[in-house]
């Protein structure tokens, strides 16, 4: 029963976020404001995030194959990048912005819902949801994908530094292998699910924000419960969407 | 005129407001008072359409705000300005853009008339300079003041104060209270003060309403309420621990 009253105001939520999207007046600077806060100033989180997952993935499986197979490092860009492209990046990206973006937005909305601050929009004739929710919303699911891109990319520069200074390959036969195996869909298929996980991430925010109550303690509280439902349904949701797309 | 009539609201089990009828005329201040936690924010909440009554009605020109759909609550809402107890000034913005919020979301009004009007706004409540600066810089008189900048913005009829003076030092308090009979005589505008200041309720009400028990239980002038025979205005606005309002604890 709790599952499917939380289900219900996340859908609620996600629903009034459709419908003030598209109503006047624009949140245009409300919504730059917040992709810079989302994209630009996440991009070191990314780059330690994807950079060492690249390493790790290449550090792993290259000492894994070599025990059997000489020359591990030929088939390196290959694994790197379709491990990265289809799975590791996007969810990994998911999981880190649901602990940096997802409490952030909890936290603040929540805070601005303890201190009146949200009647006060209300008095203003400002809705919350279209002030507050739309843009971190809309920032979320342009932004994630972006941050994918960016990590598949650093990851797969990881995975090749590794090759190259551990496993003794070569640029050229790292990026053959990349180009072996593959292919550009799964590149899109990646960056498709970040866009589900940047709406989780802003629609659990919000509606932990929105319905904060009790001073710090309740902030506290929305801010751990924002990152724990949205890490949970982000990995729920990457299982689903892995199934339908390959 | 505002016309609350037979209002009640129950959070659970706790019924807080029971049967309230209170009618605020036109241009004139109202000081609501009573103890804390006896409701008084929560009914100006219900004047201003933030919280609706389980049952009765709240007439604001002729229109029942209980009644109102969303468009038309905030289009309603565009008449009132409101002082919260903690000033709810947006943390993420400056000064100007609090002052000036409602300004740039709902006229057509440039950027240099809205910079001009917030100046005004500010000058009106005793500040300048302070544009820039953001909530976390002002002191907590300087943070009420800008919050009344930004009610007065859009020049509403009403204003619905929520403790104004509440944590402020008396001299701070007393400015507050000069700044809301001194926007009054020259906004010509209804106000509703919520408080349990009673130097402050003396101070800017025409009219002193005490709410007690979910109802308001005496209305008159001020000096009508200092001369009431009512046992348990008495006792609260003299402030004794003794008479009929039980402290509990």
């Amino acid at each position: 029963m709790v599952f499917l009253a939380e289900a219900g105001k996340f859908t609620g939520l996600f629903g009034q976020i459709l419908l003030w999207t598209f109503k006047k007046p624009s949140e245009g600077k409300n919504i730059f404001e917040q992709m810079v806060l989302i994209g630009n100033k996440s991009l070191g989180v990314v780059t330690i995030t994807s950079l060492s997952t690249g390493m790790i993935l290449a550090l792993q499986t290259g000492t894994a194959i070599e025990r059997k197979i000489s020359g591990a490092a030929n088939m390196l860009g290959g694994i790197v990048s379709l491990a990265l492209t289809r799975e590791l990046a996007p969810v990994l990206i998911g999981l880190v912005m649901a602990g940096k973006i997802g409490s952030a937005i909890a936290a603040e909305i929540g805070t601005m819902n303890v201190t009146e601050q949200v009647d006060a929009l209300k008095t203003m004739a400002t809705n919350p949801v279209k002030y507050l929710g739309v843009p971190r919303f809309i920032s979320a699911i342009f932004m994630l994908p972006l941050l994918t891109i960016y990590a598949d990319l650093l990851g797969t520069l990881g995975g090749l530094f590794i090759s190259l200074n551990i496993f003794d390959g070569t640029t050229t036969g790292y990026f053959d292998s990349l180009n072996m195996y593959m292919r550009l869909d799964d590149v899109f298929k990646g960056l498709f699910k970040t866009i589900f996980f940047g709406a989780i991430i802003a629609v659990v925010g919000c509606q932990k924000g929105f319905e904060t109550e009790g001073g710090a303690e309740g902030v506290g509280k929305s801010t751990t419960s924002s990152v724990v439902i949205s890490s949970m349904l982000i990995l729920v949701t990457d299982y689903i969407l892995t199934a339908f797309l390959w | 005129m505002i016309k609350l009539s037979n209002i009640t609201k129950s959070f659970g089990a706790q019924q807080v407001i029971n049967g309230l009828s209170l009618e605020i005329p036109d241009k004139k201040t109202v000081v609501i008072i009573g103890r804390s936690g006896c409701g008084k924010s929560v009914l100006l909440k219900h004047m201003i359409g933030l919280l609706k009554p389980d049952a009765g009605s709240i007439f604001i020109k002729d229109r029942d705000i209980a009644k109102l759909n969303s468009k038309e609550l905030d289009e309603a809402r565009r008449h009132f300005g409101m002082l919260f107890q903690g000033a709810a000034l947006f943390d993420s913005l400056t000064v100007a853009e609090n002052v000036g919020f409602a300004l740039e979301r709902f006229t057509k009004k440039s950027p240099v008339e809205i910079r001009n009007i917030v100046k005004e706004k500010l000058a009106l409540v005793g500040l300048e300079n302070v544009e820039e600066k953001k909530p976390a810089e002002l002191s907590g008189g300087m943070k009420k003041r800008v919050g009344l900048a930004r009610a007065i913005a859009m020049d509403p009829e009403i204003i619905l104060y929520d403790e104004p003076t509440t944590g402020l030092d008396p001299i701070m308090s007393d400015t507050i209270n000069e700044l809301i009979v001194s926007l009054q005589q020259k906004l010509k505008i209804t106000s509703v003060v919520v408080t349990h200041d009673m130097k402050s309720a003396y101070h800017i009400g025409d009219k002193i309403a005490m709410m007690y028990d979910g109802k308001i239980i005496e209305e008159g002038t001020p000096a009508e309420i200092q001369n009431t025979n009512n046992a348990t205005v008495r006792q609260f606005i003299s402030g004794s621990s003794k008479g009929p309002i039980q402290v509990l604890g």
